[in-house]
């Protein structure tokens, strides 16, 4: 039995049913994302777990006892707030302690505790602080530290990261990620950031509409999408709209360009419209002779490490990326150009 | 622009005259209680007057017990309606203005019609319980200025999610009020608290009509009686007034430091 289970779980806002049908085993220690786009019921998920929402219809376990009617403050659940949330009128320290105070914990073993997270958070001299003398990165590393002092069996975390700016978030995930092995608890981490999901899960949940649409490794939700949300979602897939030319062989017209498909497409009547998707990493500047697509530079963004090069082929357009090299400088917008990709990373999408 | 200026001291020039001539004027008066000289003695006779010390020490009395009464009232309340019933707010809120229309003369014959010796509940009957009267009467009184402090207080910080993050941390309700809401209410909760003691302190007609020993009828007595004294205690209750707003700003100005990054 896992350690964290979700069944049939519903949630209703008044005739608004936010929360379809939602099912999830989670095992000890493992690390799970829960990604969509906004407003697709994540959070809501989430507040059910921690017990602030009730659900209308399912269960949910932890660690084998019933949780469903249960009230927050007995649940035993670590929670981190987008907002932080630290109580401003205590100290950094007042505020790792507060739960230990709850529990009534002797002064010295609260104390001693205190200290433990505050090293594990590598803020071992902030403890007279408060709150407002600290960054956005550090007060929420603290509130990971208020919620892990008092040894939650479950670590929910709410977009822990959204208000926080692009350097300190990829510092702070790895952070996060690393203190979650160390300390071997079962985590679930709410986002909106696909990169953030994809980096740091064991497992993603890929959300949309209230319903859980794929649960997988990351590996697996990226190269085999089960629908065509999770392949739209994940990923900046290039969609390319064109005709079916040729069913039996699978060539599809696409701005001018033949393009074959991996297969053939009888269930397609000649000439009816047809969507393909197509992953960045799938293609490369071709200017050989004979390139699967011809078109134009639209525009070229220098990322550092990598180039995204965006390229016109007439009513669709294609970006990837290529990796920089000092010794080829990125082509110009405007120059005509080729593009490669095997027959085979092409998706057939089914309007 | 430099017209502009004049006209704005010149407004408050006249400003200031209207509020410090009167008053100036009164502590001048209260002065002279012996003849051809400035003396304090107006101040000297209030002050070791044994009534004098009696009512005060009523009038404070009871304001504190009313301050404790207006908090225990008001912070939950306005907590769990910021928390819970948001769409309740307006509602609260008219309830809560309700003692600046209705005058207090009516407030206090509805108690005594409802509370006298012949009622269900004759709190009338009793000193303690007229003590008890008269302290929810003040209580209502201050509501207005109590609820709009703790209100405003409560906006600053996200009620919301704070009770939530000490809810998941183990902490019940009690814990939550005492430990979290409010100690960061606690400026808003002071203010609200100095201005009640102000309103207490000089409140007439509820004391009078109900008959207690209370600061506002001495006031009166003495004022209907005695020449210099009154303007002597007219100028105390005005420096008792002016040290809870003083003392207001100075709690404001001490809690700006936690909040400024806020
Ligand atoms: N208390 C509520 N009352 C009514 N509707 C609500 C309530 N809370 C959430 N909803 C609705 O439920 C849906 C899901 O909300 P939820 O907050 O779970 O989304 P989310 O996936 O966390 O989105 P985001 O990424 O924006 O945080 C939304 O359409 C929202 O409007
Ligand atoms: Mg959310």
């Amino acid at each position: 039995m896992a350690f964290l289970e979700i069944a049939n779980l519903q949630k209703d806002f008044g005739a608004v049913r936010v929360v379809k049908d939602f099912n999830l085993a989670v095992e000890p220690g493992e690390f799970v994302s829960f990604l969509g786009p906004s407003g697709c019921g994540k959070t809501t998920v989430l507040r059910m777990v921690a017990g602030f929402e009730e659900p209308t219809d399912g269960t949910i376990s932890i660690g084998g006892r019933d949780v469903t009617r249960l009230r927050p403050n007995q649940r035993n659940i670590g929670m981190v707030f987008q907002a932080y949330a630290l109580f401003p009128n205590m100290t950094v320290a007042q505020n790792i302690a507060f739960g230990l105070r709850v529990a009534r914990t002797p002064k010295a073993d609260s104390d001693a505790r205190v200290a433990e997270m505050l090293a594990l958070i590598k803020l071992p001299d902030y403890g007279d602080r408060y709150p407002y003398q600290l960054s956005g990165g550090q007060q929420q590393r603290v509130a990971l530290a208020r919620a892990l002092a008092p040894r939650p069996k479950l670590l929910l975390l709410d977009e822990p990261l959204s208000a926080l700016d692009a350097k300190v978030r990829v510092s702070l995930r790895e952070e996060i990620r690393q203190i979650q092995r160390n300390l071997g608890i079962t985590t679930i981490f709410v986002t909106h950031d696909q990169e953030e999901a994809l980096s740091m899960s064991d497992r993603i949940v890929v959300m949309y509409g209230g319903r859980a649409e794929q649960v997988g490794a990351p590996f697996d939700i990226y190269n085999k999408p089960s629908t065509r949300f999770v392949a739209s979602f994940v990923g900046t897939l290039n969609i390319l709209r064109g005709t079916v030319t040729d069913p039996a062989r699978g060539v599809v017209d696409v701005d001018g360009n033949a393009i074959q498909t991996g297969g053939e497409l009888s269930r397609f009547a000649k000439g009816a419209p047809i969507s393909l998707a197509l992953r960045p990493e799938a293609a490369a500047l071709d200017n050989g002779p004979a390139p699967m697509a011809r078109g134009k530079i639209m525009d070229v963004s220098f990322l550092g490490s990598v180039i995204r090069i965006r390229v016109n082929l007439g009513q669709n357009t294609i970006s990837f990326d290529r990796f920089n090299s000092p010794g080829s400088p990125p082509p110009a917008p405007g120059e005509p150009c080729g593009i490669a990709f095997a027959a085979k990373d092409i998706l057939v999408l089914d309007d | 622009m430099k017209t502009n200026r004049f006209w704005s001291w010149l407004f408050l020039l006249l400003g200031v005259a209207y509020f410090v001539f009167p008053l100036i004027g009164t502590f001048e008066f209260s002065l002279k209680m012996r003849r051809g000289a400035y003396s304090f003695d107006a101040y000297r006779t209030v002050l070791t007057d044994p009534q004098f010390q009696a009512t005060f020490g009523y009038s404070v009395t009871m304001a504190l017990a009313t301050i404790v009464m207006g908090v225990v009232l008001v912070v939950p309340t306005a907590y769990w309606v910021r928390l819970k019933l948001p769409s309740w707010r307006p509602v609260i809120e008219f309830i809560t203005l309700l003692p600046l229309v209705i005058p207090a003369i009516v407030v206090v014959f509805g108690y005594i019609r409802l509370y006298n010796t012949s009622s269900w509940l004759p709190l009338t009957g009793s000193a303690m319980g007229t003590n008890i009267l008269l302290m929810f009467g003040y209580t209502t009184l201050a509501l207005p200025y109590m609820y709009r402090a703790v209100d405003t207080g409560l906006r600053a910080i996200d009620v919301g999610t704070l009770t939530e993050a000490a809810q998941s941390l183990g902490a019940g309700w009690i814990t939550i009020m005492t430990r979290v809401i409010l100690p960061n209410v606690l400026v808003a909760v002071l203010s609200g608290a100095f201005l009640t003691f102000a309103i207490v302190i000089g409140e007439f007609t509820m004391a009078a009509l109900l008959n207690r020993p209370a600061f506002g009828p001495y006031l009166q007595l003495i004022g209907a009686n005695r020449a210099y004294e009154p303007a002597a205690l007219a100028v105390i209750a005005f420096g008792i007034t002016w040290l809870c707003m003083g003392l207001i700003q100075l709690v404001s100005r001490f809690s700006k430091l936690p909040n400024a990054g806020r």
